[in-house]
């Protein structure tokens, strides 16, 4: 039965996906793309058909085991945040090489302005560097109908389909109506077919020929798609292109527009024959996208220099930083609305690690063990809650840059000659991108001090499981370090002494050594204690 | 009828629930919502706000614009001041006006409230004295919510029929207390 439900962008899509007969969601966490996975997790439907949803280890475990799922003939989700696009970037790539059997849709989370991101890259580069379809929605509406219809876009051309979102579609809330009829999962049927999934060079360059030959297909379906939409109002010479939800801003504004032509951009590769067509209307075209000027660029080596593009390259838009309904208002042309100045009162409130919470007593003890003992160490950090340690009142961090990196550089900085080395990094981090550095660093025996700040969850992204929950001794025995350079330690003030101690120590020894402070979440222990004290 | 709303606070004080119970009011009335909320990073201890725009027409933009709120609802003073440029001339001010301390730089609150009144239509809620008075700690947000009932053109019965649906699974008492809340809040002129 159709029904009207207020639903977050992440929920619509993940609705949208169920409803078109979804047999696995394999992600990992990562704002704003956490609520896709964690709605599929609590949905009853998911429940009665026993959709897999369980988290992966990271983003690339997740793409293959999709991959896998789809080989095996049924529908299946990917989820991440855009940097989990970097380290799935592997399979992802090569999975518009062996294309698909059951369909395979690949939600990327986009953050532009950095909300809680290291960078503002723009998946729909991946889009094109794999050479398949991305459709990129405007509403919660067409977030829930597009999944869908990528689904049956990626079992009809037998290719994966990106699908990206920004913050502000994720994590925005509207009216959504649902279908009237729900698709029954796919069966079991696993491909036959070898030379699809063989990249041997020999099969490989054969799928590399018909993946190019299928790319002006791709464009046609894009001239062609319910998604493109042209919207056109008296007969202007200034043609607008409005990509996703970018076209929502540009709507906010056109009340107070004369006359105006706009191509909204929901499907990817590039509409070429629209877009001829309004570069043949118009005198100039202003591209309003969200993240990086990736339509502006293409429009630049595509279109008669007669025409002016504008966008974020020629500055008629913020260069980086998202886009919003007043700046898009000033590249309209248009005058900004009337408003007061900022209070100079209002100060700054940054996020801080909770009070009480077991990171706190570890950048103690190792601002201890500098402060007192080696002012020359440096500490390499990694992502998650923990990496608030870079802020006052620690500042204990020298460098913070991808999941896992704190390993691998303080090896690095280590190989270099720098004496006092140490890494911290958190438990789930460890087990998404942490063990392979550890390995490079037991099999050299590297002076360096790791860190395993265990908190038992996934804490920065609200609690998720964390893979390696009571495995990291064994991992890292199992990895083959030395059992005397291995401590537990719980990280409460009142074991300060210890804890600086065991740091000091081990700073000390010129070999790897793995101290794990385990002291459990103080939001996910609340959490409990608040479902136990209700039943 | 339409409404752009900026709602702010600290992480954890609870302004997601306004929000819902004012989306779930407006659903009902059959109006048009969006609502683009803050989650990840910034909800430790950080500065928090929320967007939620409700009309009666088609809404374009997830985004309010800035001078363009017709109201801002705040859990904390300060973070009701940061978005005064977000305020349009002739809007209103609905904030608690207990200061959540959790920085070494907070400025006078003193300051803080004469700055908001000389912006003019504003309400000063005491929204934890009055909940500690009545035995109701947990309800801060629902009593300012109450407050800005009338600035937000949701009567106090519609927004009792939301709580009873929202927080129904949690109780008859719960549902009675935050009740209790929205009016108490709605007497706070
Ligand atoms: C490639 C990639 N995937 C996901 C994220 C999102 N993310 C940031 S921190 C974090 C979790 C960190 O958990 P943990 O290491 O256990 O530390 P905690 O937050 O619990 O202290 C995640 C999933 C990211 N930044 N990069």
């Amino acid at each position: 039965m159709s029904e009207k439900q207020l639903l977050l962008g992440d929920h619509a899509i993940a609705l949208g996906a169920l409803h078109a007969g979804l047999s696995g969601v394999y992600a990992y966490p990562g704002t704003p793309s956490t609520e896709i996975t964690e709605y599929i997790q609590l949905s009853p439907l998911a429940r009665e058909r026993k959709v897999h949803s369980r988290w992966c280890t990271n983003e690339k475990t997740a793409m293959e085991a999709a991959l896998g799922m789809s080989f095996a003939g049924k529908r299946a989700l990917v989820c991440m945040k855009h940097v989990g696009m970097n380290v799935c970037a592997d399979p992802f790539v090569n999975s518009g090489m062996t294309g698909v059997n059951g369909g395979v849709v690949v939600v990327a989370a986009d953050d532009p302005s950095m909300h809680s991101s290291q960078d503002e890259q723009d998946s729909r580069f991946y889009g094109k560097f794999a050479m398949i379809p991305t459709f990129e929605p405007s509403t919660q509406q067409d977030a829930y109908n597009m999944v869908q219809s990528a689904f049956e876009l990626s079992e009809s051309l037998k290719l994966p389909v990106l699908l990206r979102v920004v913050t502000r579609m994720a994590h925005s809330r509207a009216v959504v109506t649902t279908n009237s009829s729900i698709r029954d999962c796919n069966k079991l049927n696993p491909s036959e077919n070898w030379r699809d999934w063989v990249l041997l060079p020999v099969n490989a360059r054969k799928k590399n020929d018909m993946l190019t030959a299928l790319q002006p297909k791709l464009h046609e379906l894009s001239d062609k798609s319910e998604f493109n939409i042209q919207n056109k109002k008296g007969n202007g010479k200034k043609g607008i292109i409005a990509c996703g939800i970018a076209y929502n801003y540009v709507m906010e504004n056109v009340a107070d527009m004369q006359e105006y032509d706009i191509l909204r951009i929901s499907q990817y590769p590039l509409p070429t024959e629209k877009i001829r067509s309004m570069a043949s209307r118009c005198d100039s075209i202003l591209v309003v996208e969200d993240g990086q000027p990736f339509v502006e660029e293409q429009l630049l080596g595509v279109l008669p220099h007669s025409i002016e593009i504008k966008g974020r390259l020629s500055g008629a838009l913020p260069r980086t930083g998202e886009l919003n309904p007043d700046n898009v208002r000033v590249a309209l042309g248009l005058k900004a609305h009337e408003h007061a100045e900022p209070s100079e009162t209002v100060v700054a409130r940054p996020p801080a690690l909770c009070q009480g919470c077991g990171h706190r007593s570890v950048y103690d003890a190792i601002n201890n063990v500098i402060r007192n003992k080696y002012p020359d160490t440096k500490v390499f950090g990694d992502i998650g809650c923990y990496t608030l340690g870079a802020l006052p009142p620690f500042s204990a961090l020298s460098s913070c840059v991808d999941m896992g990196a704190s390993i691998t550089m303080a090896k690095g900085a280590a190989d270099a000659g720098l004496e006092h080395a140490i890494a911290i990094i958190g438990d789930s981090t460890f087990t998404h991108s942490g063990m392979t550095g550890l390995l490079d660093a037991i099999n050299e025996n590297a002076a360096i001090t790791v860190i395993i700040s265990d908190n038992l969850t996934t804490a920065m992204t609200g609690g998720q499981d964390s893979a390696g929950l009571n495995k990291y001794e064994a991992i890292c025995l199992g990895l083959g370090l030395d059992r005397n350079h291995l401590h537990v330690v719980e990280p409460l003030p009142k074991n300060m002494d210890e804890i600086t101690r065991v740091i000091t120590e081990e700073l000390e020894y010129r070999g790897l050594s793995v101290i794990i402070p385990r002291r459990e979440c103080i939001q996910t222990l609340s959490r409990k204690m608040k479902k136990q004290n209700a039943k | 009828m339409k409404r752009d709303i900026i709602l702010s606070g600290v992480g954890g004080q609870g302004i997601l629930s306004i929000a819902t119970i004012i989306g779930d009011a407006a659903m009902n009335k059959g109006m048009f919502i969006k609502q683009a909320e803050v989650h990840g990073m910034s909800q430790r201890g950080g500065d928090v706000h929320s967007h939620l725009r409700i009309s009666d027409e088609q809404i374009a933009s997830d985004l309010i614009g800035i001078g363009c709120a017709d109201l801002i609802i705040s859990m904390e003073p300060m973070e009701a001041l940061r978005y005064k440029p977000s305020l349009k001339k002739g809007g209103w001010i609905v904030t608690s006006k207990t200061p959540f301390v959790n920085i070494p730089n907070y400025p006078d609150v003193e300051k803080i409230y004469e700055e908001l009144r000389k912006i003019g239509n504003v309400i000063l809620v005491d929204a934890e004295e009055i909940a500690k008075a009545n035995q109701m700690s947990r309800s801060v947000n629902m009593i300012l919510l109450g407050a800005a009932a009338d600035a937000l053109g949701l009567d106090v019965k519609t927004l009792s029929e939301s709580v009873a649906r929202i927080f129904g699974a949690k109780g008859k008492e719960i549902v009675e207390m935050n009740v209790r809340a929205l009016q108490l809040g709605a007497e706070q002129k």
